[in-house]
């Protein structure tokens, strides 16, 4: 009995860190819904956004440690703090800024290149702005607090052990997380559905050519589902940030959307959150039941396995649109 | 003038298929083998061996085996990391188990182990194709790194969790261990680099080339015209894991002396050889020397110029480093999406018709 109250411990942990897999596999479904571009940069961006959000908020200034580096000055801090909803304003800005720039500097280059050409130039963005965001602000584990509320939720530990006589711990940040990454795929679903440029955007993602000859500005699509991007990614970001601190390992969260996206399929808002949502779970439940006995820290491999496997029965994942092939 | 096919008649077939048909290119060819085996094993120093010329020559092994999946199969692979790992454990086990046997025999075994594991992983390949595939080879680095940290007797139940390169001979010289020369370094991985650039070449020049080129540009219509696909995949999945393999053996056992599964075999590695495919050029071997040797040279040109001239942070160095990478990356995909290896062709055949524009 209670190894099955610890399981459906871990089973809740679960669902709560594949929402947080959902959120950075969010980024990357809009961009390959509306571009067909593979973004392997979305875990970047995510740090990315954080980093400017922690820099922001403290008052850094931005390349102090190329410019002293240079000049041989000391500059490290403007020597005042923002508001926490005023920088993630700003974030919001620079982000779409940096969508702009993306545009006009890489995929306006690269229209027509077929996909994997595409795929390889955002590892190369990434690692671009990997080191852009380190120069910026400096590489050092950075700590993010926008106030969002953290640690054991009292609630639920007494609900859960009224209900069951034995307290879940599951942590508030999670609660949160959960709540907002609700809140951010209503949003999305209602704009992509009921927006002019909601549907202007499905209309690119079905048929660039079609969209381009009713009059769709393919560009300014572009940098607008960049944009939006840019800002889950600081949503993801945020997240993250505050859950583990800022640093280099956040920008890898992409490497664990990867197979989140096989599983639930490329082109599915919905397949993003059941994908997250399977493999928070498995994983947890593997490494709880299986890790023990193999040594542990199976959390690594876990799920590129599940993904790879359930590829073999089902090529195109959960929600993913069916793939023909024609010669 | 010199740079002409006029006057260098072919009388036969042969003479007409070969490698390098112009015969300035096959001077240069044995110019650079000449000063490759005869000149620089006498002159190379510490830092040249360890700093350029041997990682470079490894590089390169990597980077042919992955060009042979990616440029020449099509098959886009992220395991190279965890495949070197299979490489540099497969040599530590072999050559801690069989010191009797030679080490260069172990380094080939060692290949062949790899091509085994490489065949393994690449079996989801014929139902997965493009970037999913990319993604499901991300299992095999995972999966590779994490055994391999996991059970102690791929490291010999050392207490470090490392694997150490033991001392090995041939002929008389040390091949392998802390007291190697650069020379011996050198010369054992020159070796390795020109015999599987020579076999690289002729495999894809020949029927398997042309089978792993014909599933590259359009798997469907290649088994419609009677290439198999389970062959052809398999087949360039096993010779691209067998050089990664060696490469990866080398790295260990010559190179590095010591090896940490998730350290030294890591997913950058596999970025880092992917990127060495991209900007050296998809399905050319030549280009795989040149993106190795670009990417080899350009970190240590960047330390030597922004740490050692201009006095910088090491750190710093390492941020612009990331950037300048990523951004030759966007550049080259922009501009020449074929790479290194295309700029050269283009020289070549501006060479040809020098001095007239046409």
């Amino acid at each position: 009995m209670d190894q099955l109250l610890y399981a459906s411990e871990v089973l809740v942990n679960g669902l709560m860190t594949g929402v947080m897999y959902s959120l950075v596999a969010l980024g990357f479904v809009l961009i390959f819904k509306a571009s067909g571009v593979f973004n392997y940069a979305q875990g970047v961006l995510a740090l990315f956004a954080a980093l400017t959000l922690v820099g922001i908020q403290q008052g850094q200034v931005p390349f102090a440690h190329l410019i002293n580096a240079i000049t041989g000055s000391h500059i490290s801090s403007f020597g005042w703090t923002v508001p926490s909803l005023l920088a993630i304003l700003l974030t919001a800005l620079v982000m779409v800024g940096l969508a702009i720039l993306i545009e006009t500097l890489v995929l306006k280059h690269l229209v027509g290149q077929e996909p994997i050409i595409m795929f390889m130039a955002t590892i190369g963005l990434a690692y671009f702005l990997e080191g852009l965001g380190d120069i910026m602000w400096g590489a050092d584990v950075k700590t993010l607090d926008v106030g969002l509320p953290q640690g054991i939720s009292e609630t639920a530990e007494a609900w859960t052990a009224a209900l069951t006589g034995y307290g879940f711990f599951i942590d508030r940040l999670d609660i949160w997380a959960t709540v907002i990454a609700a809140l951010l795929v209503a949003a999305l679903v209602a704009f992509s559905q009921y927006t002019k440029q909601g549907r202007a955007m499905r209309a690119v993602a079905d048929d660039h050519q079609a969209a381009l000859s009713v009059g769709i500005s393919l560009r300014f699509i572009w940098v607008m589902v960049w944009s939006i991007a840019g800002f889950v990614a600081l949503v993801a970001g945020i997240m993250w940030g505050t859950k583990s601190g800022v640093q280099f390992s956040l920008s890898l969260i992409a490497l664990k959307a990867l197979p989140v996206l096989m599983l639930g399929g490329f082109t599915s808002i919905p397949g993003a959150i059941v994908g997250g949502l399977i493999i928070g779970v498995g994983e947890k439940l593997f490494e709880f039941y299986v890790g023990p006995l193999v040594g542990g820290a199976t959390e690594a491999w876990f799920a590129y396995v599940l993904a790879l496997i359930f590829l073999v029965f089902r090529p195109q994942g959960l929600f993913g649109e069916r793939i023909i092939e024609r010669v | 003038m010199l740079y002409r096919e006029a006057g260098d008649f072919k009388t036969s077939y042969r003479d007409d298929s070969q490698t390098f048909p112009l015969k300035l290119d096959r001077m240069g060819y044995w110019v650079t083998l000449a000063v490759a085996f005869g000149v620089i094993p006498f002159v190379i120093t510490d830092y040249w061996a360890n700093a350029v010329l041997v990682p470079f020559l490894i590089y390169a092994i990597a980077a042919l085996g992955l060009n042979i999946l990616v440029g020449y199969g099509g098959q886009v692979s992220l395991g190279t990391g965890g495949f070197m790992a299979v490489g540099a454990y497969a040599t530590y086990k072999l050559s801690t188990a069989f010191p009797e046997i030679s080490l260069l025999i172990h380094i080939l075994l060692a290949g062949g182990i790899t091509a085994a594991v490489g065949v393994f992983f690449g079996l989801p390949s014929l139902r997965i194709k493009g970037f999913y595939l990319a993604v499901a080879t991300l299992a095999a680095q995972f999966f590779l790194v994490w055994l391999f940290n996991k059970v102690p007797w791929f490291y010999n139940y050392s207490a470090s969790g490392q694997i150490t390169a033991p001392e090995r001979t041939f002929m008389g010289y040390v091949i392998s261990g802390p007291a190697t020369s650069a020379s011996a370094k050198y010369l054992v991985c020159l070796v390795f680099a020109v015999g599987l650039a020579w076999v690289a070449r002729n495999l894809t020049r020949g029927t398997a080339g042309r089978k792993w080129m014909a599933i590259r540009d359009m798997d469907i219509a290649a088994e419609i015209i009677g290439v198999n696909p389970l062959t052809a995949k398999m087949s360039a999945f096993a010779v691209s894991s067998f050089f990664i393999g060696v490469a990866g053996a080398l790295l260990f056992s010559i190179y590095l002396g010591a090896a940490e599964a998730s350290e030294t075999f890591g997913i950058n590695k596999s970025f880092l050889v992917l990127f060495m495919v991209i900007i050296g050029g998809l399905g050319s071997i030549f280009g795989s020397f040149a993106g190795a040797a670009f990417l080899v040279v350009l970190p240590v040109f960047l330390k030597n110029v922004l740490v050692g001239a201009l006095g910088w942070p090491t750190d710093l160095a390492a941020h612009l480093e990331l950037m300048i990478v990523g951004a030759l990356i966007v550049f080259f995909l922009i501009v020449e999406p074929h790479g290194l290896a295309q700029l050269w062709r283009l020289t070549k055949e501006k060479l040809r018709l020098w001095p007239f524009p046409h």
